[in-house]
């Protein structure tokens, strides 16, 4: 029988924070903008200019290293790591690895019905590069440094993974808790989120870690998916083969569903980091950190336990709307608005999550009011308008942010209260259908359906089709 | 009157009270320039358009009392690794050559809002790596004393225009003694200040952690007026320190006369150091400094001049400095390591030299920093990036850093015990060009005396104290506590008083031939001022506005 | 003790610096880099056990920025010194990718 391989994942997660300003320098970390036009001698690498430390990113570090149950360091410093790359314009990176500012920390994470934590071994904080183009025209590469000195985390967990599953509910785990704390958005497609995979096999039950590779360019959860797969089969492909793995760079192609090694001669790997001379260490005292710890807002974990105890919602959809901080901060304050949580759960639960797939778009892009999605619950509530119209003027909602009271009046929607009205309509109904009310009273239940049909239609819309079917009954 | 020898502050003084205009005094420099620079080529770029126009532009700002300082009209000269806009800054090297800097450093800013003039940006050893001004690409700077001699290094340049009196005062920088040594090769006077004193931000780094901008000059008065106008706390510098909060150790001495004690604000205020009482300051003499590989002559000297001191009231008092063998090597571990991590954004990619072929990313940067570095450059980077490589960081870079941590201990015991240590500048006075060159193990060894200020961050004085047998100047350094700046500008000024400034015959003889031509200009502009003050009187007497 | 540089670690050296030094500049550098190394040797004599590496020589720390950003369109500046380059951007030899 073939020999049983477990693979042992460890990552380091890039995070870019969303600080207005760059690490170094005050310079916009905004996106877009024509090349070089968001930079400046310091960020450029020029010649004399000096970095000078960004506070928010300090408070930015020290939020998701509490969050993620890290040990906050009181002293951290910072040092330079050495490499020769266009795109670092220092040819130097500034970033921390003797003191890093935390340590020891760890995330939870589900997968199916298992519960299992995964260790972090430290986060730091560093600098982004610039962006190359390649210039296919003339076979070169253009640099870019707007991205350069945009202010990073990176978070490096222990060999805790096992499996791609693992992997992607650590990141989607890393990715919730960093967003609730408004430090990142956290969009790996945009690169505000990259994630480098180490990875390894080994015979199952042993104990020794086999050699590792690194692998870089992962942009989305497929593809680290499919990267993970991919570099275990290579592993055992060459172990069965009797060969070694090396421990290098490998860069995955997620076109050609293949990695290959980064490293030439050229790039030796050796960073000669040494402590950076043109920063002072920071130092983080308790005061400090109780001062980030009071401010830090309610992560998931926490609030569902709360939506446990104060919504009466099930579980699952509680699971869903707190995926999001922005949907969880909609559903709370409409329910606060309405008083109707359960109602406001629905439309986010049913009608919006469709919405969002039907647009392609994340839950974050979510554009309506809690006010006008607790307006428009009261109106059903109400029975102002009816499910049918409701459905309607929340895709307006959805769409356009409209008040669906002014919508509602201004576009004739509102359910007739008149009964008398009604009864005129359902008189003409039942004479015009007799074969219909024969077929009712001949037991026929479906019958009931056409006849509150040709009323509903007859009524343009705006009847309570409860009230149509019972007064339907009653007058048969 | 011959402009070009006078101080800067004197030179002040007059442009104040109107006896010289600023373009006098912009051209007196130039003319100076013109007469000496063939020989002594202390300058790589000399901005003789941008300096006349800024002259008068000064000329208004003092005549309409905006500008009032010390040095308002002064020409001053700027090492060429000190970040000037408008003017190019190529640290004496081929990889910056034509390189325009986008903006200007922060000691040269405040110059400019003190109203100085910036005349031009002397040569110094390529990237300041080098004791002798021999490694600039731009060729040697010649001492003005001999010019079969070296002026020093790395601020060559500066100390040779200030000597030569191509300009009263000039900037400098000092990573391992790069202000103190060429001053006392060229007979001048130079501050080391203590480390984040003058903002690093435009200063071409080599060192980062030993690297401080300082003033150099014909004399401490000048000096502390220039430091004065050029030391601030600077935000765009983490490392740059607010001199006005932080407070001054006090020496557990016999109680001393001095004005400066601890438990006081450190300051900005240098020239209030100026008084001419050294009573109850206690002198150290370390026996390390004076022993073997010294010159006679330069030992004999120095010790004189602590007699001087102690005649004015001063207590002198060898001891042992320990430690003194392992500075060099320290020095050498930790510039050498920074310096290979500093240089390397100079890769053909943004500014500066990019060799001409190559092929691919790799080969471009090779043979462009293999062309447009020199040998003493090169070298440096070579033992920067072996000492921090893998394997070797702990044993030399961590040892050299705890080296400095102990070297820090040793002078903060000293200075437990004295106000100022007396030193030697160098072991030798300027040696003749190409000697140390052929050895650059013997070039680092004559910094011996100059490194350990750097490592402990300490600030450190040079100054004149004659000349030895062959005419070549000697210097006294004064190394003071970090922040007693006050203290070695009080010593050395007190010093000062008691011998007049020598000057180099080179001098001497160009400002005869400068007094004969130019005579008849300054009569004649001497004329057009008088009537100039006459107009504007008469326009003031008649009520108009000015 | 005396230091011995290899081939190998002047041309590894010569790759971290990114310096391509002749036959002669390598022998040479061989040379001055083993002269040198023999004498930091002597720091080997002085005991630093318990001595904290000094980085920084004052204790000085918690320099900061606040975050706020200057909207100056800087790529001008940036690129005014660049030897070669190309809409907005430095041109370089082709990179990997």
């Amino acid at each position: 029988m073939a020999k049983q391989y477990e693979t042992v994942i460890g990552l380091e997660v890039h995070v870019e924070l969303a600080a207005k300003t760059k690490i170094f320098c005050s310079c916009s970390t905004e996106f877009g903008g024509a090349p070089n036009t968001h930079t400046c001698p310091v960020c450029t690498g020029m010649p004399g200019s000096l970095p000078v430390l960004n506070k928010k990113v300090v408070e930015y570090a020290i939020a998701i290293g509490l969050a993620v149950n890290c040990d906050i360091a009181r002293v951290c410093k910072f040092d330079r790591k050495n490499y020769f790359y266009p795109d670092n314009p220092q040819n130097y990176q500034i970033s921390q690895l003797y003191l890093p500012i935390a340590r020891n920390g760890y995330v939870e994470i589900e997968t199916g019905d298992t519960k299992k934590k995964v260790r972090i071994h430290e986060m730091h904080m560093e600098e982004d590069a610039g962006k190359l183009i390649h210039d296919e025209w003339d076979d070169t590469s253009l640099v870019d440094y707007n991205r350069s000195g945009v202010p990073l985390v990176e978070i490096v967990s222990e060999p805790d993974m096992r499996s791609a599953d693992e992997v992607i509910a650590y990141l989607e785990k890393l990715c919730t808790i960093i967003q609730y704390l408004g430090a990142s958005d956290c969009k790996l497609q945009e690169g505000s989120m990259r994630a480098d995979v180490n990875l390894s096999v080994r015979e199952a039950g042993t104990e020794r870690f086999g050699t590792r590779t690194e692998m870089k360019n992962l942009n989305s959860f497929k593809a680290i998916a499919r990267a993970i797969e991919g570099e275990r089969e290579r592993q055992i492909e060459l172990l069965e083969a009797g060969k070694a793995v090396i421990q290098e760079t490998r860069r995955w192609d997620d076109n050609k569903e293949a990695s290959y090694n980064m490293r030439s001669k050229e790039d030796a790997q050796d960073y000669r980091y040494f402590p950076e001379p043109d920063l002072v260490p920071v130092v983080i005292s308790d005061e400090w950190i109780e001062q980030i710890r009071a401010r830090q807002p309610e992560l998931r974990s926490e609030k569902l336990e709360r939506y446990k105890k104060e919504f009466d919602i099930p579980q699952y959809d509680a699971k869903i709307i707190t995926g999001s901080r922005h949907m969880a901060d909609i559903f709370e304050k409409a329910s606060a608005i309405c008083g109707k949580p359960k109602k406001v759960s629905n439309w986010l639960m049913v009608e919006t999550m469709r919405l969002l797939k039907d647009h392609g778009m994340e839950p974050e892009e979510i554009s309506f009011s809690p006010e006008n999605l607790a307006k428009l619950v009261n109106l059903t509530e109400r029975r102002m308008i009816n499910s049918s119209v409701a459905k309607e003027v929340f895709e307006k909602i959805f769409a356009e942010n409209v008040d669906p009271e002014n919508y509602v009046e201004e576009h004739g929607l509102k359910m007739e209260s008149d009964t008398g009205a009604l009864e005129e309509v359902l008189k003409k109904v039942i004479a015009d259908n007799p074969k219909a009310v024969e077929d009712y009273h001949g037991g026929k239940e479906k019958a009931l359906g056409a006849l509150v049909g040709q009323t509903m239609k007859a009524m343009k819309g705006k009847a309570d089709p409860g009230m149509v079917n019972q007064k339907l009954r009653e007058m048969l | 009157m011959d402009i070009a020898s006078l101080t800067a502050a004197g030179l002040g003084k007059k442009i104040r009270a109107k006896e010289i205009s600023v373009v006098e005094a912009v051209r007196a420099s130039l003319d100076r320039i013109d007469q000496v620079e063939k020989d002594v080529h202390s300058f790589v770029t000399i901005d003789r358009e941008g300096a006349l126009k800024r002259a008068e532009d000064v000329q208004k700002q003092i005549d309409d009392g905006r500008l009032t300082g010390a040095l308002a009209g002064v020409p001053v000269a700027v090492k060429d690794n000190i970040c000037t806009k408008g003017m190019p800054t190529t640290c004496s090297s081929r990889i910056l050559e034509n390189f325009h800097p986008a903006f200007t450093a922060e000691a040269v800013r405040n110059l400019e809002r003190g109203g100085a003039v910036i005349i031009g940006k002397t040569n110094m050893d390529e990237f300041a790596m080098g004791s002798t001004t021999e490694t600039s690409y731009f060729g040697v700077t010649r001492n003005p004393w001999n010019l079969e001699h070296v002026p020093g290094g790395s601020s060559g340049g500066s100390c040779a225009a200030v000597a030569a009196e191509e300009c009263p005062c000039a900037l400098g920088s000092d990573t391992g003694g790069s202000i103190r040594q060429p001053s006392a090769f060229c007979g001048v006077t130079g501050i080391k200040p203590t480390y984040g004193t003058v903002s690093r931000y435009g200063l071409i780094a080599y060192g980062s952690s030993l690297d401080q901008i300082g003033p150099i000059a014909k004399d401490v008065t000048d000096c502390a007026a220039l430091l004065e106008v050029i030391a601030s706390r600077d935000p765009k510098d983490s490392t740059s320190i607010d001199r006005s909060i932080y407070v001054h150790r006090q020496s557990k001495g016999p109680d001393s006369q001095e004005s400066f004690k601890g438990g006081q604000p450190a300051g900005y205020d240098f020239t209030s150091a100026l008084v001419n009482d050294v009573t109850g300051m206690r002198i150290g003499i370390p026996r390390d400094y004076f022993g073997e590989g010294l010159d006679g002559e330069i030992k004999e000297k120095i010790l004189a001049a602590v007699r001087v001191l102690e005649e004015r009231g001063a207590v002198a008092e060898e001891f042992d400095l320990s430690l003194v063998p392992y500075a060099i090597p320290a020095y050498y571990v930790i510039a050498s390591a920074e310096a290979s991590s500093n240089l390397s954004r100079f890769d053909g990619v943004k500014y500066g030299y990019r060799t001409q072929d190559y092929e691919g990313l790799h080969d471009m940067y090779k043979r462009t920093r293999s062309e447009g570095f020199g040998e003493e450059v090169k070298r440096r980077i070579m033992l920067g990036s072996f000492v921090l490589s893998a394997g070797y960081y702990d044993a030399y870079y961590m040892k050299a850093l705890r080296t400095k941590a102990l070297i820090k201990q040793a002078f903060d015991q000293a200075f437990a015990r004295y106000d100022v240590i007396v030193a030697p500048a160098a072991p030798t006075t300027a040696l003749k060009l190409g000697h140390s060159l052929s050895d650059p193990m013997k070039m680092y060894l004559g910094d011996i005396y100059t490194v350990s200020a750097n490592l402990a961050g300490l600030p450190g004085i040079s100054i004149p104290v004659g000349t030895d047998s062959k005419g070549l100047p000697i210097g006294m350094q004064i190394i003071g506590d970090c922040f007693a700046e006050k203290k070695i500008i009080r010593a050395a000024y007190t010093l000062e008083q008691t011998r007049a400034y020598e000057r180099p015959a080179l001098a001497k003889n160009a400002s005869k031939v400068q007094e004969h031509g130019a005579d008849d200009r300054q009569r004649k502009e001497a004329v057009q001022r008088r009537e100039a003050v006459q107009r504007k009187e008469a326009v003031q007497r008649e009520g108009g506005a000015v | 003790m005396a230091n011995k540089i290899s081939d190998e670690t002047i041309e590894y050296v010569g790759i971290l610096a990114k310096l391509e030094l002749s036959q002669k500049e390598k022998e040479n550098a061989r040379a001055d880099m083993e002269k040198m190394l023999d004498y930091i040797d002597i720091l080997n004599e002085l005991d630093t056990e318990g001595a904290e590496p000094l980085s920084h020589v004052f204790p000085v720390y918690n320099v900061f920025r606040e975050d706020v950003a200057s909207q100056e369109d800087g790529s001008e500046d940036t690129l005014a010194n660049a030897p070669v380059k190309k809409d907005n951007s430095f041109k370089v030899p082709r990179t990997i990718g």
